[in-house]
């Protein structure tokens, strides 16, 4: 018999923040309770196994109307590489013009995930 | 500038753009004035998602939300100023309003039939929040560290504690912490945090940064610049607890202890104002006590979801588009909505039954498993919970405003 543990977490999908507990027998997930919606057990597995977030800066812009530009991951990064990329990020330059959508850093640190431009420059 | 305007929207965060939009939409001639360098208000500042969730059924960050507003306002063609302030709104007489404006060419004055201010919300400072000490360099409120770091690119200090756990103060320690800054402490007032317990999480609790709750700032010293803060505990009724002082070093203090509606330029126009949402009172049309002048956004309440203040500036555009049409908003039979149990605020202040109606509220005390009731019209809506944090968005029918006589009370009742 491998060792029973609780793990209680916050949903951060949406702003109801449902308190949801996984259940973990070793490294098998054996019971997601206190969800909402089926989007809160996917977002509880997805935590225990590897969080994943959305990661938002702004890097340097040369030649624009303002000296930076907001930029986000087009889908969830690992969390543990979140510094990383913000390190990564902070050597960028881009120059203008900057459009909304357009890809910035393409599959930052091999994560799959594109660095996209979420501000006009 | 042309000498008359239908309509003059005073503002160009997402409250004004989706006014002056709609008011074109509607046919109006429209005049747009923006103090700032840039279009779109505070969400051409937020880098973070939450944006649009309603409204676009998308979640975006703030400046890609408010880029699709833009764009759209573009596409119209609409007459926009930035760099330009207004200064006064006179009334002159019914149908007619006075701007006086301010430009880099110099001062301008324009006539309009309407106004629309959106001018939004003020950051509350340290003096009113009863910190006192040295007025020394490194004290921003949320607005302008967050300007300064994701516009302009320079980060306002290296150890920072912010004030206030609401949504903002909790956006702003991650923010800082991804930026290499750290984040000494989160401080809260009250013994609950103030934003979204998801915010707390993906916020503070990601980055391991402690919260005092029950918690104030009363000092900041330093000689020229922050060098430390003096924090003590509340008690029950927000006292200062003498004897519990600890000090804090960090070289930056971030205020985000609230919004208040900005007001300046309409107060002197002479608008009512309520003294809980400190925005104008206003009817159904969103029309403040001065026939002409409308409100939409954090200039009317203090929302936190962007959705609801685009809606209420195309809700304003529509009134404007009423007044222009008719010659001033035909006299109505008007219903006071009044507040009830556990209602701390609510508008529109009037109601009339020409028109269906959406009401934001704010509810005094958290409770679970309740019901919105509106006795006199026979209406009720179950609630799982209520909080003060979340603003209530209810509409009303036409039909059911004319089942009242002449007041609507508005209430959240236990439900047995
Ligand atoms: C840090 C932070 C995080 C937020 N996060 C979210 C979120 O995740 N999701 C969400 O939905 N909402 C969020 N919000 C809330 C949202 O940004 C606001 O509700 C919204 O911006 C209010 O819009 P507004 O048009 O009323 O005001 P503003 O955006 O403040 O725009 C008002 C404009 O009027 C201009 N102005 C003022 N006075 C004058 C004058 N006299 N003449 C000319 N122009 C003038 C100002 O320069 C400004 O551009 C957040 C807000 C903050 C501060
Ligand atoms: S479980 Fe569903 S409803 Fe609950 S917070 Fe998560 S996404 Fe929202």
């Amino acid at each position: 018999m491998s060792e029973v543990k609780k793990f209680r977490l916050t949903c951060i999908v949406c702003p109801l923040g449902c308190t949801v507990e996984v259940t973990m027998e070793g490294d098998r997930i054996t019971g997601v309770e206190g969800f909402t919606c089926p989007r809160g057990k996917d977002y509880a597995i997805q935590e225990i196994r590897e969080p994943k977030r959305i990661v938002m800066s702004v890097v340097k812009v040369r030649g624009g109307r303002f000296p930076t530009v907001a930029v986000k991951s087009d889908r969830p990064v690992p969390k543990e590489l979140i510094p990383e990329i913000m390190k990564k990020l902070a050597e960028v330059e881009v120059e203008a013009p900057v459009s909304v959508g357009q890809v910035i850093v393409e599959n930052v640190l091999g994560t799959g995930a594109n660095i996209v431009a979420t501000r006009e420059v | 500038m042309r000498s008359e305007y239908d309509v003059v929207v005073i503002g160009g965060g997402p409250a004004g753009l989706a006014a002056a939009i709609k008011a074109k939409e509607l046919g109006l001639n429209v005049l747009l004035i923006e103090s700032r360098e840039f279009l779109g208000g505070i969400p051409m500042q937020c880098v973070h998602p939450g944006f649009g969730i309603h409204y676009f059924k998308e979640d975006l960050t703030g400046t890609e939300f408010i880029h699709r507003i833009i764009e759209r306002f573009r596409e119209l063609d609409i007459e926009y100023y930035t760099n330009a302030h207004v200064l006064e709104v006179a009334p002159y007489s019914y149908r007619h309003k006075i701007l006086r404006i301010v430009t880099e060419e110099g001062l301008f004055e324009v006539a309009a039939k309407t106004v629309i201010y959106a001018a939004g919300a003020r950051e509350r400072h340290m003096f009113e929040i009863g910190i006192t000490g040295h007025r020394v360099a490194g004290i921003y409120t949320a607005g302008e560290a967050q300007t300064m770091m994701d516009i302009y690119g320079v980060m306002p200090g290296k150890e920072i504690v912010i004030v206030g756990s609401g949504d903002v103060g909790l956006i702003m320690a991650r923010r800082f912490t991804l930026e290499g800054a750290k984040v000494k402490a989160v401080i809260e007032l009250m013994p609950y945090p103030g934003g979204l317990t998801r915010n707390v999480v993906q916020c503070l609790e990601d980055f391991g940064i402690p919260l005092y709750l029950s918690h104030a700032v009363t000092r900041v010293e330093g000689k020229r610049r922050v060098e430390r803060v003096i924090v003590t505990k509340v008690d029950e009724k927000l006292r200062p607890i003498p004897g519990t002082e600890e000090s804090i070093e960090c070289d930056t203090v971030v205020l985000a202890a609230g919004l208040v509606p900005y007001l300046k330029v309409i107060e002197k126009a002479g608008v009512e104002i309520d003294p809980v949402t400190r925005g104008p009172v206003v009817n159904s049309y969103l029309e403040t006590s001065v026939p002409g002048i409308f409100v939409a956004g954090n200039a009317l309440v203090i929302n936190d979801l962007v959705d609801y203040v685009v809606e209420q500036g195309e809700e304003a555009a529509m009134g404007a588009y009423e007044f222009v049409k008719n010659g001033g908003l035909p006299a109505l039979k008007w219903r006071k909505l009044v507040k009830g149990r556990n209602i701390r605020l609510a508008v529109p202040h009037y109601l009339a039954d020409t028109k269906d109606v959406t009401i934001y509220a704010r509810v005094g005390e958290p409770e679970e498993n309740v019901r919105l009731r509106f006795p006199e019209i026979g209406k009720e809506i179950r609630l799982p919970f209520v909080k003060p944090s979340e603003m209530i968005r209810v509409k009303l029918k036409r039909e059911e405003i004319a089942r009242a006589k002449d007041r609507i009370t508005m209430e959240v009742v236990r439900d047995e």
